[in-house]
């Protein structure tokens, strides 16, 4: 995984609370056996008419929103489904970061393991940033902090282990593999 | 230090959180916890086994690994493997196969097509006696929390982490916080498990759980039978809960007595033993207590595009400005300030990992006994697992189905999730027992209403959604 540090870019608005996983990568296009392409099925009922058509009034299609790698999203984003797919799509369409006031457990956790970083903001900031689509933004992993374009830095929550893995580009199997005797150990206590 | 801890009283989920601690956390590290029991299905797990492949992996403990297949599967009947090409999409088929040329690869169980066992995951795991209480279980899927109804933390987890309990057995954690909800009173008939979690839902919203593990107790939730309690704990998830727990008692042993994979003789009455003492201690502290009484309960129904946007059958669907909750019901073309009764219904799902097992199916057949689905509607009856099947046909129950004009199914996630080739079509409406009512959940345009199985039976038998409680007679 590439080590990630700084984010900087515009952002793109989907305003709104409650996204869940079935619309971020519905359901038909999980019978995949890879991680791979699935970019462009990335909130495919949105996206496109129902001839395949990209729906030009869908914040992703508006030539604006071309080349940010930023989404800002309403509260509670990702809940529903457990689906890795959710965050493969994200990323391979080309988003680093999600900017949201709370996002759901277990597609924050999957993020994290993918490059993709869930930014938690207070209602503030978050309610600015939904009013102020295609604002240039920074994200900085190091300090913890969103910049906004005027300058005023917001810190975000992260946790500290999965930081240190995504600064340095680790994934996080490496460290449980070296629990090996801590695991055996274990399962000796709990058979004896 | 052991002293200490036994001195403080302890919830259910601490109790079987400390028991699986292999490295606890700090600052700098989540904690190592231990898995007893991982369930695998092929949706969620081809490109975790890609991953072992890449890295020379082995499966560390293929014996505490349990898989089977039912997100993708056809449940139209086949004869044999080759008609699983002729009746899936190709996507589909390969999905089923690759799960099965892996659990061959790995050494894992695999409960398939013709095993007699195969069903949907969270399904089968109780009913073969694998879940059991104080266990760890997860699944790459987020309705694991089903397992909790016998006191298991049960959670889903993504493919990665699908990947780190095979390879390790393990999986990196922070420890989630804690919320009670008590449940006071008994609601009356044609109130079911599944109108009081989507009462719960309603409460507490669809992020109320995020964070926490819920532990549901109080008397309506003690008064529930094993396949009832699954129903509550199985929609943790929709209240964006990592897990939902219910204290075992002589109802979950009972259940659990005498099943497959469950402790026998000797052992039973040690794992006996141990069971006991897992509720949670008097004076147990929780970071968050909700309370709800249920005794006036009625059949609920949502009428939004998530579970949370629900209301008591006879009462009108309310009024917001908030944009998402416009949108949801434009999508849903349903009018606030009006009761959804009397709403023309296309579909009728009945089955999911929510709501297919033994008792829902046979909640069914009492409304669909001697009466007629409606003709504008089209009845689907999922049982959860070959078992659930061989049960109901056992009483009869597929032919009250199938004389009531509706159609009865080989067991899949099927129409709840839609990858197999069952879907709502495109704009009509659904009243189905599954669990996520999102914008196309059951198929592109799909409109869905989350119900418990009466609801839904009526709602076929009148055409329309109907009051189950008119029915029962």
């Amino acid at each position: 995984m590439e080590p990630i540090r700084t984010i900087r870019s515009k952002t793109v608005v989907l305003p709104f609370d409650d996204i869940d996983t079935d619309q971020i990568i519905p359901a038909r296009f999980l019978t995949t056996t890879t991680k791979d392409g699935l970019g462009q099925h990335l909130f495919s009922n949105w996206r496109y008419a129902d001839d395949g058509t990209p729906r030009p009034d869908f914040a992703l299609n508006r030539p604006e929103a071309k080349g940010a790698t930023i989404l800002v999203a309403g509260r509670n984003f990702g809940c529903g489904s457990s689906r890795e797919h959710a965050p493969w799509a994200l990323v391979d369409y080309g988003f680093r970061a999600v900017v949201s006031s709370e996002f759901a457990d277990i597609f924050r956790n999957n993020a994290l393991k993918n490059g993709l970083l869930p930014v938690i903001v207070d209602a503030e900031t978050h309610a600015w940033l939904l009013a102020n689509p295609g604002a240039e933004i920074t994200v900085d992993l190091e300090s913890t902090t969103l910049t906004l374009p005027d300058g005023r830095a917001v810190s975000f929550p992260i946790d500290r282990f999965s930081r240190y893995c995504l600064m340095n580009g680790l994934d996080q199997l490496g460290f449980l593999l070296e629990q090996r005797d801590a695991i055996a150990e274990y399962e000796r206590r709990v058979q004896a | 230090m052991p002293l200490e801890r036994d001195m403080q009283p302890r919830s259910l989920f601490e109790k079987v959180w400390d028991a699986h601690v292999v490295r606890p956390e700090t600052d700098d590290t989540p904690a190592v916890l231990y898995i007893d029991l991982h369930l695998v299905h092929e949706v969620t797990s081809p490109q975790a086994f890609d991953m072992l492949r890449a890295r020379g992996l082995r499966v560390r403990r293929p014996d505490l690994t349990l898989a089977t297949m039912d997100h993708s599967t056809p449940t139209v009947p086949i004869k044999s493997l080759k008609d699983i090409e002729v009746v899936s999409e190709p996507a589909a088929a390969k999905q089923i196969r690759q799960l099965e040329a892996n659990c061959k690869e790995f050494g894992i169980e695999l409960r398939g097509f013709f095993s007699g066992q195969r069903g949907v995951v969270h399904v089968i795991g109780p009913e073969l006696g694998a879940t059991q209480p104080g266990k760890t279980i997860v699944c790459g899927d987020s309705h694991t929390s089903t397992h909790g109804a016998f006191g298991a933390l049960a959670f889903g987890i993504g493919t990665t982490e699908v990947g780190h309990v095979l390879a390790t057995q393990c999986l990196l954690q922070r420890k989630p916080k804690t919320l009670a909800i008590e449940l006071a009173g008994r609601p009356g008939p044609g109130v079911t498990a599944k109108d009081l979690i989507l009462r719960i839902i309603g409460t507490i919203g669809v992020a109320g759980g995020t964070g926490h593990v819920i532990e549901y107790r109080g008397e309506a939730i003690s008064a529930l039978s094993m396949e009832q309690r699954m129903t509550v704990c199985n929609m943790s998830i929709e209240a964006g809960a990592r897990a939902g727990m219910i204290a075992p008692d002589d109802v979950t042993y009972e259940y659990m007595a005498g099943r497959p994979l469950a402790p026998k003789g000797k052992d039973w009455d040690a794992a006996l033993e141990r069971w006991r003492k897992l509720p949670s201690d008097p004076g147990a502290r929780f970071d968050r207590e909700v309370r709800i009484d249920v005794s006036r309960l009625a059949p609920m129904v949502t009428f939004g595009t998530n579970p949370g946007m629900v209301v008591e059958i006879d009462q009108p669907v309310p009024e917001s400005g908030d944009i998402a909750f416009k949108k949801a019901l434009d999508y849903m073309r349903v009018e606030a300030g009006k009761p959804l009764l009397g709403t023309p219904v296309d579909v009728v799902f009945i089955g999911s990992c929510t709501n297919g097992r033994l008792g829902d199916i046979r909640d069914a057949a009492r409304i669909l006994k001697g009466r007629k689905v409606a003709d504008n509607v089209r009845l689907l009856v999922v049982p959860g697992s070959d078992q659930t099947k061989r049960e109901a046909e056992a009483e009869g129950l597929d032919e009250i189905i199938r004389a009531a004009g509706g159609e009865w199914r080989e067991p899949g996630c099927s129409m709840c999730i839609g990858m197999n080739g069952d879907i709502v079509p495109p704009g009509k409406l659904a009243v189905s027992t599954s669990n996520r009512n999102f914008e196309g959940r059951q198929g592109p345009g799909a409109r869905t209403i989350l119900a418990s199985p009466i609801t839904a039976a009526a709602a076929a038998v009148k055409g329309v959604v109907a009051d189950p409680r008119e029915l029962l007679g």
